[in-house]
């Protein structure tokens, strides 16, 4: 398991979604857990539950998982998802209020260095106060 | 009445059936002043608890509540998936397995809170709360001819959703453009709910 916090992607359209990812790897590299989901259950624009939650269990670190979306169904469904998850890990995930790309690649860059949870995300949130 | 397997049948088929009937309705009035995936949406969550009656049908009303609501959160897709399913979800942790009327009107309230924390909203930003609460009121007060009460009030309530400006989800980035259309959630509550009646209606 990686000493890394987990970062996930997750936006409307799986093309930014994917795209988003593709920067985090090539501007921070490999050593942060990194996952992406976007598009609804049938493959349309969108965020499904299911899709989320697989991200989260596939970046899952015990420093945490922070998690970076578009607009607003994308959060109402990654605030769904967590709900979802044992107690023990809802209180190590977080949604962090910043743009999907700028927030990604910072949140990587700063998880890269071993930082926590609370860094990580403040690291994100910080950009879109800049 | 009796809360039996035919009951909860007959309320999945007329609620499930009356969105998925109404989805081209509901995309219309979210191409207006969302993003138009409303419909479709809705369509694809309920074609799936519709394509679960029969499994539903056979666990007691709380239970087939929640597990439509799990249906709901993980295949419609969009906002309204975690809001609709929160809605379900609630009913079927607050009601007992044979409701009265006090029992619906404490469990609906329950839901109502729960769909005001999930989408951090309260009534009066043009959401499916404008429809929601209104209709909860109604419930509150009681009175003769009931079931057909709350329908109209849930119709009239979608329709005073007309002139409100959108203070929630995509419809809120449009600012004032959102005034003149109904918002579409409330539309797809006036629906759900009008089709809750019909079916405690003919069983009864």
């Amino acid at each position: 398991m990686s000493t890394n916090v987990g970062i996930v992607i997750v936006s409307h359209s799986p093309d930014v979604a994917s795209g988003t990812a593709d920067m985090v790897r090539q501007m921070v590299g490999d050593e942060v857990p990194l996952a992406h989901c976007g598009g609804d259950p049938s493959g349309g624009l969108g965020t499904s539950v299911e899709a989320i939650l697989a991200a989260i269990e596939q970046v899952w670190s015990d420093r945490g998982v922070a998690i970076l979306v578009d607009l607003g169904g994308a959060e109402t469904n990654s605030e769904m998802a967590i709900e979802m998850l044992p107690e023990e890990r809802q209180g190590r995930i977080v949604i962090c209020n910043a743009p999907i790309v700028e927030g990604a690649v910072m949140a990587a860059t700063e998880s890269s260095s071993g930082a926590s949870l609370e860094a990580v995300r403040a690291t994100a949130e910080e950009y879109s106060h800049v | 009445m009796t809360f039996d397997d035919a009951f909860t049948k007959a309320l999945i088929a007329r609620v499930s059936q009356t969105v998925i009937a109404h989805a081209e309705e509901l995309t219309r009035l979210d191409q207006a002043i969302g993003d138009g995936d409303h419909g479709i949406n809705m369509k694809r969550g309920f074609e799936a608890v519709l394509g679960e009656a029969d499994s539903l049908a056979a666990k007691p009303l709380p239970e087939a509540l929640k597990a439509a609501g799990m249906q709901l959160v993980m295949k419609v897709g969009g906002a309204s998936g975690p809001l609709y399913g929160t809605l379900f979800m609630t009913l079927g942790k607050e009601l007992p397995e044979a409701p009265d009327l006090e029992d619906a009107e404490k469990a609906l309230g329950a839901a109502i809170s729960a769909v005001m924390a999930r989408g951090k909203s309260k009534a009066g930003q043009k959401t499916m709360l404008d429809v929601l609460v209104p209709v909860h009121e109604r419930l509150s007060a009681g009175g003769e001819d009931l079931l057909f009460e709350l329908s109209d009030a849930a119709d009239s309530a979608a329709e005073a959703t007309v002139p409100m400006k959108a203070e929630k989800g995509r419809a809120s980035f449009l600012g004032d453009r959102s005034i003149g259309h109904m918002d579409p959630g409330a539309r797809s509550s006036a629906l759900i709910l009008r089709a809750v009646c019909q079916a405690i209606g003919e069983c009864r």
